[in-house]
């Protein structure tokens, strides 16, 4: 005899119920980083190889910093949820736990330092 | 009532036995290049990290970045933003309800791959 209700072992093994939130915020955020992402390959790619002090005023420019803010945030962010999309298809327990862990940690990480860099740069 | 009934279910195809096709290997890549830029945007950050601390570490920064190594990293990043950005374009055409039959899908997909290398191409040229 099993001990279990149907009840409860049907538990946790619906749908997520942020399934639809999730899916809108990478298109928002993929929509966004259409529009930022081809002007910062310029910027960036132009800045790539010129000297410290080219490179330092081009990012103190209040659009490229403006600029750069957001496709680091942005990115981020997108980066977070499509790598927990991945990470929820090929693992579970706690092994998806930790991994998830990491990923946002990681993306939190890269816009702290990427926000405090250009603060630094530009102020 | 609490016996567990339980059905055989047809498992998704495994991709060692199924068929290669555009949509099945433009849909991967896109996943492959969407984590893989993960890498390129620390590059990045440490790059500007770099241009915030002083002259000493954007050289270094700047000489591992623009060396030949560096190079072929960011051609390749160039080539995964674009390869994402396209198939990212695409699926919100997808989403749209719209290019889902099988001819357009193929055509779409391979559209992604020729414009990805098109763009990288540019983006080499221009940058």
């Amino acid at each position: 005899m099993r001990y279990l209700t149907d009840r409860k072992r049907a538990e946790g093994k619906g749908a997520s119920r942020t399934g639809t939130e999730h899916h809108w915020s990478m298109q928002l955020s993929g929509v966004g980083l259409a529009f930022l992402v081809p002007t910062f390959i310029y910027i960036f790619g132009h800045a790539l190889g010129s000297d410290a002090a080219a490179a330092q005023a081009m990012f103190a420019r209040p659009f490229t910093a403006i600029l750069t803010g957001l496709v680091l945030v942005v990115s981020m962010r997108h980066f977070a949820r499509g790598a927990a999309m991945m990470i929820e298809d090929y693992w579970r327990g706690t092994a998806r736990k930790m991994a998830l862990i990491f990923v946002i940690s990681l993306s939190w990480a890269v816009s702290a330092a990427g926000l405090f860099a250009l603060a630094e740069i530009a102020l | 009532m609490a016996t567990e009934t339980r059905t055989i279910r047809p498992l998704s195809p495994h991709i060692q036995i199924y068929r290669w096709q555009i949509p099945m290997l433009t849909s991967i890549i896109t996943r492959i290049t969407g984590n893989a830029l993960a890498v390129s945007a620390v590059l990045v950050v440490w790059w500007l990290l770099a241009l915030a601390s002083g002259p000493d570490a954007y050289a270094l920064a700047n000489s591992v970045i623009t060396s030949w190594f560096g190079d072929i990293v960011m051609v390749l990043s160039a080539w995964g933003l674009w390869y994402h950005y396209l198939a990212g374009l695409r699926h919100l055409y997808y989403d749209a309800g719209k290019g889902l039959d099988i001819p357009t899908a193929e055509k779409l997909g391979l559209a992604v791959i020729a414009g990805s290398v098109v763009l990288t191409v540019l983006t080499v040229i221009i940058v």
